[in-house]
């Protein structure tokens, strides 16, 4: 690990104040960053611990709705009582991603932002668009079985890794900011971008912003369920995953979200079959459409054809699952 | 020393004041400044499980938590399981039920099964639990998924998952 300077905010505003003088990593965690600084893929030359701002707070909203502070932790967020009662999709999902070990260090902020487990991105022996901005993409044409077959590029083919961020695409939610220019907020959808021929560019964070919470908005009237597939029955990366809301009212799709994980470089929501299902009958026909709308414009590398196939089923089996 | 940051941090009951590299893991400086070397270094990234303390009751992998960031923390190791009273129930357990071969995935095994014991008994789910809102009983499933987090490479597992069944029906 290369070595830097270590500085703890006590306050938001020092810790802002802190980026805004230059270049910063925010430690909050650590489960991402420091594995990330062991393998000098990241090479912050000061770091600014978070983790003890006052931001780990789940509250509600008068709305209904709910807020999970930026540093709660992914296991404190999934044992909550009201994230299980009115979110179950999203304790699910907490509960299918990483250890219990893991679970108890990740925060909420940290899961949106942390980074892909692409080896070539790790493996500083490799080519890479996202660590080294114009060195090509070993990925693509290498062991690409785990990358993506929606959004990606020429540039890029990792998947963003996060389980938490599927079932927050699907119920919508808003990701709140704070930096030197003042706070802001942003539709999770939005958060993350496509890599298109700037891979290292990963989310619209500006420089020195910071995570501060997340809003859920009222669990609206829906059934809802996190399906995740892996390579073992737990600890580990999805191959895919979807987080499904679907509300059938006599026979007729009222409402329908869809949200695809491990299939693309962020939280891929499908919305073109959600348009599909939404006013149509609950059948298996109409299931089926759906599913295969999901996936259109899928391109497949050379070892991961299978995934179209996977997402394809899962969401087809969810969809009759829940109606 | 330059750069070097003073971290105050409560291990097994003992104070110990320290001046430490920021990049120092909280693992290195249990194995390497204090000298309590129970706690194991196996793959140094978060993935195996063997270098799983309790820092601040909750079980954490120690690879990837910075010391400092552990500045008036209490931490508890393997080193402090015989004398309580839970980590000997699994320890003679282990013993009872061959939970271990090899044994360098064992203290981090302990470890994570007396923090394991604590997060069910104050009811939280796990993946595999069906209803999320209800009480949760300890089957095989549920602790094979609760101890998802600790590999045994010499596969102790049917052991390991013995001997967490006899100390959890007490």
């Amino acid at each position: 690990m290369r070595e830097f300077g270590y500085v703890r905010a006590a306050t938001v505003a020092e810790a802002i104040g802190l980026a805004a003088e230059g270049p910063v990593a925010y430690l909050a965690g650590g489960t991402n960053l420091v594995d990330l600084m062991r393998e000098e893929v990241e090479r912050p030359r000061r770091v600014v611990d978070i983790s003890r701002l006052p931001l780990s707070a789940v509250e509600d909203l008068p709305d209904g709705g709910l807020r999970l502070g930026a540093l709660a932790r992914n296991a404190h967020v999934a044992a909550d009582d009201r994230v299980r009662r009115r979110y179950p999709v999203l304790a699910r999902a907490l509960l299918r991603g990483a250890s219990p070990q893991l679970r108890n260090r990740a925060t909420v902020g940290g899961n949106l932002l942390q980074r892909t487990r692409c080896r070539y991105f790790y493996d500083l022996g490799a080519a890479c668009n996202k660590r080294a901005p114009g060195t090509g993409c070993e990925a693509i044409g290498g062991f690409d079985r785990g990358h993506a077959i929606l959004g990606a590029s020429e540039s890029c083919v990792a998947v963003h890794p996060s389980d938490m961020c599927v079932a927050l695409a699907a119920l919508d939610a808003t990701v709140n900011l704070t930096g030197p220019e003042g706070d802001r907020s942003v539709p999770v959808s939005d958060l993350h971008l496509l890599p298109g021929d700037t891979p290292q560019v990963e989310t619209v964070l500006r420089s020195g912003e910071l995570v501060t919470s997340v809003d859920l908005p009222p669990w609206p009237p829906a059934r809802g369920a996190y399906v995740k597939v892996r390579d073992r029955a737990s600890y580990a990366f999805a191959l895919v995953s979807v987080a499904v809301l679907v509300q059938v009212h006599e026979g007729t799709i009222t409402l329908a979200r869809i949200a695809l994980g491990g299939v693309a470089p962020k939280p891929w929501r499908a919305y073109a079959a959600e348009e599909l299902l939404t006013g149509a009958a609950a059948d298996e026909r109409t299931f089926g459409a759906a599913a295969e709308e999901a996936v259109v414009g899928a391109r497949p590398l050379r070892h991961n054809g299978f995934k179209a196939e996977l997402a394809r089923r899962l969401i087809r089996r969810t969809l009759v699952k829940l109606s | 020393m330059d750069g070097h940051i003073p971290v105050h941090l409560n291990v097994n009951g003992q104070a110990h004041a320290l001046s430490l590299d920021p990049r120092t893991t909280l693992l290195d400086c249990l194995r390497e400044r204090l000298g309590l070397t129970g706690t194991k270094k196996g793959c140094d990234q978060g993935a195996c499980g063997a270098c799983t303390v309790l820092l601040g009751g909750e079980r954490v992998n120690s690879c990837l938590v910075p010391a400092v960031q552990c500045d008036g923390m209490e931490v508890v190791t393997i080193e402090a399981m015989a004398g309580h009273g839970l980590g000997a129930k699994v320890q003679e357990a282990f013993l009872t039920h061959d939970g271990f071969q090899c044994g360098y995935c064992t203290s981090g095994q302990i470890c994570s099964i007396v923090a394991m014991l604590g997060e069910h008994r104050d009811g939280r789910p796990s993946a595999v639990t069906e209803d999320l809102t209800g009480p949760v009983a300890l089957t095989d499933a549920e602790i094979r998924e609760r101890m998802a987090g600790n590999l045994c490479r010499c596969g102790a597992y049917n052991g390991i998952v013995a001997a967490v069944k006899e100390v959890a029906a007490g």
